[in-house]
């Protein structure tokens, strides 16, 4: 149950009330209904993070690639060492 | 899907498998609090290509599976007797109760709806302005925000027949019981990703200072939690004691300050009692004085429920660790997700779910 999804913000409707601020978010091209109200900051084309029915929070892109490029660095370095006995596989 | 795809990569799952294998030394216990993170360890397989000197304990972080039988029973109480509509997540459905489950309830001709989200409920309660309209408040940290919301909503509409049965437990108080309990030997925390988003990470510090530990905030795909498990073991090899958040694109320090300043207006923090485990001191939430006109266990509190009886079911030792599900005896034979005994069998987030699953299957 505290499985959040990413999602990409849609569309965004004006603030109705401070607990209801509707948008739509596209989870690979499936459309759901969200409530905006604890992400004001949140624009169309962002990627967000619902749970739910409620946005939590927006996913930092430079965050999320910095993390794969540490990884992905980490991986050819691996390969450079000819020590490397090749386990987990 | 972007950000989730990127997170499966197989190329960077063995690069962090060759460097847990290349710095694990000693015997670790790594605990997971969030039941969908053991979910995502047992569906991908990694506790089986982790070295053997890694063991993944699997924590109470199932909120279904901790919330008390007396709750359950009321919830059937309500929906059978009292003419209440009452919606819950799925998750809750086959959980068993004392006499029956919910699933079993609707059967009998109760109400019991079924919703992704508890906003839902306040539109069936608008619609319905006749009829009690209960939400069955299940969840963590990341779902009290959701709950809180659908109060405020229901009071700005100054509803009437909208309430919540509260079962929110919080994450950094089991934990805590669980350092404290000497027949777990738990040596670094997985901490909720999900949970943190709301919450932010300073909770975490004093714990990791009090109890020397290694705490790292973790997402849920197979990179994420490797790579959770890889900084645990690099903290533990080295003698060292921090919080460090692996989740950072999604999880900032200070978390999601709107949805913590609701949460906290709507609902305070008492003891609680966790299926299984027992009580907790201030690990529940609970509507505050000014809300509770939409607080189903105040609007119903006469309302008696069966006496609870025994049951066969092991989930305490689960949800501490010191079983893990297929060491129960009833495990696949007398407890299955048709015929389950507890309700780490039924929800998404239990452990013994997560094996029966996708173990059993293989």
């Amino acid at each position: 149950m505290c499985l959040a999804i990413p999602g990409k913000v849609v569309s965004l409707e004006p603030t109705s009330d401070e607990t209801n601020r509707p948008g739509k978010v596209s989870f690979g091209g499936i459309l759901r209904e969200v409530n905006f109200c604890f992400l004001p900051e949140a624009n169309v084309g962002d990627y967000v993070l619902i749970h739910v029915g409620v946005a939590l929070s927006k996913i930092d892109e430079k965050e999320a690639m910095e993390t794969l490029k540490y990884l992905r660095e980490m991986g050819e370095l691996d390969e450079l060492d000819p020590e490397e006995e090749n386990s987990g596989e | 899907m972007k950000y989730l795809s990127e997170f499966r990569d197989a190329a960077l799952v063995k690069t962090l498998l060759r460097n847990i294998n290349k710095t694990v030394t000693g015997q670790w216990n790594i605990m997971e609090v969030c039941g969908g993170q053991t979910h995502g360890l047992v569906r991908h397989g990694i506790l089986d290509m982790l070295p053997d000197k890694i063991r993944m304990i699997h924590g109470p972080g199932c909120p279904v599976c901790v919330t008390p039988v007396s709750l359950i029973d009321k919830a059937i109480e309500l929906c059978l007797e009292h003419n209440v509509i009452l919606c819950s997540y799925g998750d809750m459905l086959r959980v068993p109760g004392t006499e029956m489950s919910l699933q079993k309830a609707r059967a009998a001709g109760g109400n019991v709806r079924i919703l992704y989200s508890p906003l839902e409920a306040v539109d069936i309660a608008k619609k319905n302005p006749d009829r009690q309209v209960v939400f069955f408040a299940v969840g963590f940290e990341t779902t009290a925000p959701a709950n809180a919301l659908s109060v405020m909503q229901a009071s700005n509409l100054k509803l009437t027949n909208y309430s919540i049965l509260s079962a929110h437990v919080m994450v950094p108080p089991a934990m805590e019981a669980i350092m404290g309990d000497k027949e777990t030997q738990v040596h670094g925390f997985l901490a909720a990703g999900h949970v943190c988003t709301v919450m932010g990470l300073s909770e975490y510090e004093p714990l990791v200072k009090r109890w020397k530990m290694p705490v790292v905030v973790t997402g849920f795909e197979p990179v994420d939690l490797l790579e959770g498990i890889w900084l645990v073991i690099s903290q533990l090899e080295k003698g060292e004691y921090q919080l460090q958040n692996q989740y950072k694109r999604v999880v900032s320090n200070q978390g999601n300050r709107q949805a913590v300043e609701l949460v906290k207006k709507v609902f305070e923090y008492r003891n609680r009692d966790w299926r299984g485990i027992g009580e907790i001191p201030l690990s529940g939430l609970f509507l505050r004085e000014e809300f509770r006109e939409y607080d189903a266990a105040m609007k119903f509190k006469d309302i008696k429920v069966p006496e609870a009886v025994e049951t066969e079911c092991l989930s305490g030792d689960i949800m501490k660790g010191k079983i893990k599900p297929p060491e129960c005896p009833h495990f696949g034979n007398k407890c299955t997700p048709e015929h389950p005994l507890g309700a780490p069998m039924v929800s998404s987030e239990g452990a013994c779910a997560a094996y029966y699953q996708y173990k059993m299957q293989s």
